[in-house]
């Protein structure tokens, strides 16, 4: 018999704000799978690696006080959003490898009843579904083959760097330079996997307000990569990557000197479609750049 | 006892000679390649076995000079250290051997570093203190204040992150990992007195850590473990806690995360940016882009903002917890 896997979802703010189809897409898709997922609704935002320029111990402390509710619950936590990914893992990992650090934090903690033992895995949906869940499960539950697409990865820095800090939370380890859990994805789910340059390289989500310019020739190059590899569409695990480079195409556009629209789904979207969730389930039309194929 | 295999590999290696060719070119080369070699041995045996012409730097031979580093697929190695297998491993048996950066290629795989060298001395990375020539005793450095340097001391000035750096690609004036690690390096040694010059250069708009992507590929790539990011983010933590962050788009994109938690746990993102860019100018910059995210139903109203909850206990720890002030 199949074991049930059960999850503390940590949804991060982005899906429950600009990217709302990621959220219902995760949902149905872990509804198709029997992935029990509990919402963690006391957390906090992880400070999208920014709040620990400002203030590195709080944002230590607030990423601190949302594992503890995962840890209540007993159970792994799964992020649905690269960043998150790091900055709880990465919190995980500095807290777990340095008892002074750890005991500063839980003196905090302390004060509103809490405590971080260190008990609960984090990992992210897309590691969920290829580690645990299994791709060879997931293939046989496949009932529309995307077999006419070609599909564009595009990785997102946060899952894939540093790779230390990922070889921890991700059973298969994946190397930066060359990746390979989305493009298996891809595969597993009967579409075709396209190569090209950009695909384990940085959008500029996190310079978009202070370095507009970096920001629009990251995403620029990335659409334009994905585009001259003959992509039909491009496909993301991170709602942030998934933001910039489906809503930013008009910037980024000019910084390269070309149209550089396309659809971008969330890997969530795209496992959705394969196992025949209905475009509304999945929320595709709260896309800027049309998905104009279902 | 290991056994020495050998496979084939083919090697698309970059040639450019600046002073005799307009655009450089990739030359094919198959090679047998033993499981004890590393990069070093090939670009060896290309210019002993293949041609004589065939150019590169490499010095110690032991990854400590930084001199051999290059690009193989992409991935920045040190030459002497990067052992082919992992490579094949990684890659399969079509390798490209090309310089750290090809725009400043003056011969194969030799580079002019000479914007590396610029950036590295716009930090001011050295001692800077009114040293008294005739000393009395020793200036003792204890274990713990060595300890705050962190790793960045050892940085071998390879240039393999800042050749690496996205947002040092797409932006001249940008200073570049290697040379914010260096200057953290110098920040954080109890001997110095310029932290606050140095605070200002590395706090500029354009040129400054705020420019960063925070790709992390300046971790990725170091051999030596100095892992840049965190150093840059040291340089962050260090203009608030100085009290030198200018208020700008850049520091109030930062201090804004910590509003938002404290009001909802959650973010909110159309007031992230409001705040950080103020009204006028987010509805010039993103007005377009915004109206096209709510006629996709991508904006939520401020009366049905998410709130995280248990939001006391969030606002308890923002007030202990808080370490400094904007
Ligand atoms: S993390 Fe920042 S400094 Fe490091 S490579 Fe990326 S953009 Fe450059
Ligand atoms: S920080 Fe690391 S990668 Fe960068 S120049 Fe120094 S040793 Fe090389
Ligand atoms: S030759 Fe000195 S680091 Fe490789």
């Amino acid at each position: 018999m199949e074991k049930k896997l059960k999850y503390a979802l940590f949804t991060g703010c982005t899906a429950k704000e600009s990217t709302p189809e990621q959220l219902m897409s995760t949902y149905a898709v872990a509804e198709k799978l029997g992935i029990e997922l509990v919402e963690l609704s006391e957390a906090t935002c992880c400070g999208a690696s920014h709040l620990q320029d400002y203030d590195d111990f709080l944002s230590l402390v607030l990423n601190a006080r949302n594992i503890c509710y995962a840890e209540s619950r007993g159970m792994t936590m799964v992020t649905i959003c690269n960043t998150c990914q790091l900055n709880t893992a990465m919190t995980k990992h500095r807290l777990d490898n340095d008892p002074e650090l750890k005991a500063r934090v839980n003196e905090k903690l302390a004060e509103v009843g809490l405590e971080y033992k260190g008990t609960s895995e984090i990992t992210h949906f897309l590691y969920a579904i290829i580690d645990d869940f299994g791709l060879e499960t997931l293939g046989e539950k496949v009932v529309t083959p995307l077999s006419q697409f070609n599909i564009a990865p595009f990785y997102g820095c946060h899952n894939i760097r540093p790779s230390e800090l990922q070889n921890e939370t991700h059973g298969k380890a994946e190397n930066p330079y060359n990746p390979n859990s989305l493009d298996d994805l891809i595969v597993t789910l009967g579409g075709v996997n396209v190569d090209y340059e950009e695909k384990n390289k940085c959008c500029g989500f996190h310079a978009e307000l202070q370095a507009p310019k970096t920001a629009a020739l990251l995403t620029g190059k990335a659409l334009m990569g994905a585009m001259d590899a003959n992509a039909d569409w491009m496909v993301t695990p991170c709602p942030l990557c998934h933001l910039k480079l489906d809503t930013q195409y008009e910037h980024a556009g000019h910084a390269v000197g070309r149209d550089v629209k396309m659809p971008v789904l969330h890997m969530q979207q795209m496992v959705g479609l394969a196992l025949g969730c209905t475009p509304a389930e999945l929320g595709l039309k709260h896309h800027v750049s049309k998905v104009n194929f279902v | 006892m290991t056994t020495i295999t050998t496979q084939t590999i083919t090697f698309n290696v970059f040639r450019f000679n600046s002073e005799t060719d307009y655009l450089p070119y990739y030359k094919t080369i198959e090679m047998e390649v033993t499981s004890e070699e590393v990069v070093l041995d090939i670009l060896n045996r290309i210019k002993w076995d293949v041609d004589g012409s065939f150019s590169y730097r490499r010095s110690c031979r032991h990854g400590i000079c930084g001199a051999c580093a290059i690009k193989v697929n992409g991935k920045g190695v040190l030459a002497c250290k990067e052992r082919m297998n992992d490579l094949i491993e990684l890659f399969g048996t079509e390798l490209t051997l090309e310089p750290l950066s090809i725009k400043r290629a003056v011969k194969d795989m030799i580079i002019d570093k000479e914007d590396f060298w610029k950036k590295h001395e716009q930090v001011k990375p050295y001692l800077i203190d009114e040293i008294d020539e005739h000393p009395e005793s020793e200036n003792l450095v204890t274990p713990k204040e060595e300890a705050q340097l962190l790793e960045a001391d050892y940085c071998i000035q390879c240039g393999l992150c800042h050749y690496s750096c996205p947002s040092l690609e797409n932006n001249d004036s940008y200073i570049g990992p290697a040379a914010f690690a260096a200057a953290y390096r110098f920040n954080a040694d109890v001997r110095d007195k310029a932290t606050l010059d140095r605070l200002d250069i590395v706090n500029a708009p354009d040129q400054g850590v705020w420019d960063c992507v925070k790709c992390y590929e300046c971790q990725e790539v170091c051999p030596k473990e100095v892992n840049p990011i965190e150093k840059i983010t040291k340089l962050h933590n260090q203009v608030f806690e100085h009290g030198v962050a200018i208020n700008n788009v850049a520091t109030r994109h930062a201090v804004g995360f910590a509003h938002s938690i404290k009001k909802h746990g959650l973010l909110d993102e159309a007031e992230l940016v409001r705040y950080s860019e103020g009204t006028l100018p987010m509805l010039m910059k993103h007005g377009k882009v915004g109206f096209k995210m709510f006629k996709v139903g991508k904006v939520v109203m401020p009366w049905n903002m998410p709130k995280s909850d248990k939001l006391d206990e969030v606002k308890a720890l923002i007030k202990s917890s808080s370490t400094v002030k904007f």
